[in-house]
């Protein structure tokens, strides 16, 4: 019964808490640099500020067993999500200061009960520039099924199987907006280590992560300095990205190691890399043409990877307004088997559609599957969510994988199909 | 001043008539002249709000279905004035309620007769996407205003004929027919009562692809700003096919904020404030 109430373990703590002060710090240094200059405008000087976020009540449903020993073997794993947001605005909103702490009580998994920093950080807008400290989350990429160029975050790997949640990444920004297009410079100072599911979770490895014995490339280990830079566009139909980052590979390299008792587990591994991106998207009428890909070096052997594919949407098919959207992407991945991370987007397909009824509840549905081209493994997912209220929402999410070969990433899993339901309360 | 369109309107006039003096044919210079003079209508109406620079507006939109049940949207707008008769107007909308929307933006570059550049943001998941702006007869909001209905209004989006004048509340109005010239609108024609007064949109009919009455949309609590340029605090947007009613009602206009282009781009979907 204890050890229900020590929610997070002491490393965990004590990295929270330094990226709490690092962070914290930095904003807040930068703000009070920025409030004095604000003060001398005394109109404009106004603060403003906001509280709002949300709770939700998960419900995962698994209906089979567990695989591996050490799981806890239930086929009901309810968790509690809490996401507050705190705003503060000053200048017109040319300077503000957000932050957005984020917290999971999971019944079962004790690394699933986690707690981050998805967002604390100070914003200065100018006219042709802007300035970001502190942490942030920020997407790049146009594709639906994989989010390839995307590197800056973290993946927040308890979250889901979709990659989809990212950790707050602690960084410097400088945005520059000219004719040409808009610029990015991002400077991170400390990197954050990929969530794994613990030894009781579901949705696992057979042999656990442990992430405590994390191995780095760099002897600076989580403090080198990583560094990014984007270039994006849009010409006429065109949206276009190109980008380059050097540092500590977001992608960890899964080693077999034993622990203190000599059974064995896997260690992360991150290495140093060089990525270059490039990301284009063409909007012609109802259809969206996607392309990204990605060349990396540092983990074996140099290798390309790219996604591309299309989206096609019969506006007003459905009933009233419906909107059905139909989507393919290919994905190709050329990296080392032996070096570089795995990946189960090597050679796959993916086809989904999309609904969207444009009701006054805003009710969605997407179903998709990924189909590996040479094993022929096959894997679902299906999600819906609608507005139950003003201040409640519903999700609904089915995972379901087939046809796993042994040599698949997804083998450990396939006993992990299931179902999801997720209320959500916004206040 | 569109220089080219009364050019047109007029050798068109003149061409209507010349062929109607040819033909003996009073019913096509009648027609002529009825284009000519509802053009006439909506020039002076597009005239009066040259200049407005840019606005920002506050606005709540109450949707209600046929048995009644309501929901609230609150939304703000900025528009920034693209001056000139080929472009549209640039336009961002962020989404304050319900509340898990919040954050969600909306970008839009009108254009006249191509389809609109949109990008929309997601906040959850911090993308910005270029989304597909075909869907202009889609409702928007699950509401009973169409994207069509809330984008931009350009002269140049519709010809027009002049019906008849005929008294409207308390005020004189010319009633004029208004067929869109861009593709994929939700009408066939819209209805428009203009006041002679000062030539403001009083009411719209809407008619759908089968020539049948979908919407009537009445303008009303009309307030002038900066000496000259009106707005509807409060619209209401009645569906005759399916009972459904949308109320949007302005809580604030402001003018000439000194909004910059640099607000209303791609990139600044990211920072909305």
């Amino acid at each position: 019964m204890r050890s229900r109430f020590r929610l997070f373990k002491k490393v965990k703590l004590i990295k929270l808490a330094a990226l709490v002060i690092v962070t914290g710090a930095v904003a807040l240094g930068a703000s009070i640099v920025s409030a004095g200059q604000a003060h001398a405008d005394d109109e404009e000087s106004d603060l403003y500020w906001e509280y709002s976020g949300s709770a939700s009540l998960d419900l995962r449903i698994f209906p089979d067993s567990a695989l591996h020993s050490g799981q806890r073997d239930q086929h009901l794993n309810p968790s509690i999500v809490l996401e507050p947001e705190f705003l503060v605005e000053w200048n017109d909103g040319d300077d503000r200061i957000d932050f957005k702490p984020f917290l999971r009580l999971d019944a079962q998994d004790n690394e699933r009960r986690h707690g981050d920093i998805r967002e604390l950080k100070y914003l200065h807008v100018d006219d042709g520039w802007d300035l970001k400290v502190g942490a942030d989350k920020v997407f790049w990429g146009v594709t639906e099924s994989r989010h390839l160029v995307d590197i800056i975050n973290q993946t927040d790997g308890v979250e889901d199987t979709d990659g989809e949640d990212k950790l707050g990444q602690p960084m410097i920004n400088l945005g520059i907006q000219n004719e040409i297009g808009d610029f990015n410079l991002f400077a991170m100072p400390y990197f954050r280590e990929r969530t794994f599911p613990g030894r009781k979770g579901r949705l696992r490895s057979s042999l656990t992560v442990d992430t405590d014995k994390a191995e780095y490339e760099s002897d600076l280990e989580e403090f080198h300095p990583d560094f990014a830079l984007r270039y994006a566009t849009v010409l006429g139909d065109w949206d276009l990205g190109l980008a380059h980052f050097y540092g500590t590979s977001r992608e960890p390299r899964l080693l077999v190691k034993t622990d203190s008792n000599g059974a064995p587990v896997l260690v992360p591994h991150y290495d140093i890399i060089n990525q270059s991106s490039a990301d284009v998207q063409a909007t012609f009428d109802e259809w969206l043409w996607k392309w990204e890909g990605i060349y990396r070096r540092g983990q074996g052997d140099d290798f390309v990877a790219f996604s591309g594919g299309l989206e096609y949407t019969f506006f007003g098919l459905i009933g009233d307004a419906g909107d059905l959207g139909v989507l393919a992407e290919y994905h190709y991945d050329g990296r080392d088997e032996d070096d570089a991370p795995g990946t189960i987007f090597d050679d796959d397909i993916f086809v989904g559609a999309r609904v969207t009824l444009n009701d006054v509840e805003d009710t969605d549905f997407l179903a998709g599957m990924i189909i590996d081209r040479k094993t022929h493994a096959r894997s679902f997912t299906i999600e819906a969510d609608r507005r139950l209220s003003d201040r409640w929402t519903v999700e609904g999410e089915l995972r379901l994988s087939d046809g796993i070969i042994s040599s698949e990433p997804l083998y450990d899993t396939r006993r992990d199909d299931h179902v999801q339901v997720r209320f959500n309360y916004f206040f | 001043m569109s220089k080219k369109l009364l050019t047109t309107v007029f050798s068109l006039s003149l061409v209507a008539f010349a062929s109607g003096v040819a033909l003996s044919s009073a019913a096509q210079a009648d027609e002529a002249a009825d284009v000519a003079k509802g053009t006439a209508v909506a020039e002076e109406w597009d005239r009066r709000d040259w200049g407005f620079g840019d606005t920002e507006s506050y606005m709540q939109m109450q949707l209600e279905n046929r048995h009644g049940d309501q929901s609230i949207r609150q939304m703000r707008q900025k528009t920034l004035e693209v001056p000139g008769h080929d472009d549209g107007d640039k336009s961002l909308t962020i989404f304050d309620k319900p509340r898990d929307v919040k954050g969600t933006a909306f970008l839009s570059y009108a254009k006249i007769f191509d389809p609109d550049d949109q990008w929309m943001y997601l906040p959850a998941v911090k993308r910005v996407k270029r989304i597909s702006s075909k869907n202009k007869s889609g409702p928007f909001l699950g509401s009973e205003f169409a994207y069509e209905d809330l984008s931009a209004q350009e002269l140049k989006k519709y010809t027009y004929k002049w019906l008849r004048d005929e008294p409207c509340g308390e005020l004189k109005c010319s009633v004029v027919e208004q067929t869109p010239t861009y593709e994929n609108s939700g009408y066939t024609k819209m209805i428009t009562w203009y006041d002679l007064a000062e030539y403001r949109q009083q009411k719209i009919d809407y008619y759908d692809r089968k020539n049948k009455l979908l919407k009537t949309l009445v303008s009303s609590n009309f307030k002038q700003h900066l000496g000259k340029y009106w707005r509807p605090y409060d619209m209401y947007m009645e569906n005759h096919q399916t009972g459904k009613k949308t109320r949007l009602i302005f809580d604030k206009i402001e003018f000439q904020t000194g909004l910059k282009e640099s607000e209303l781009t791609k990139n600044s979907l990211k920072r909305v404030k």
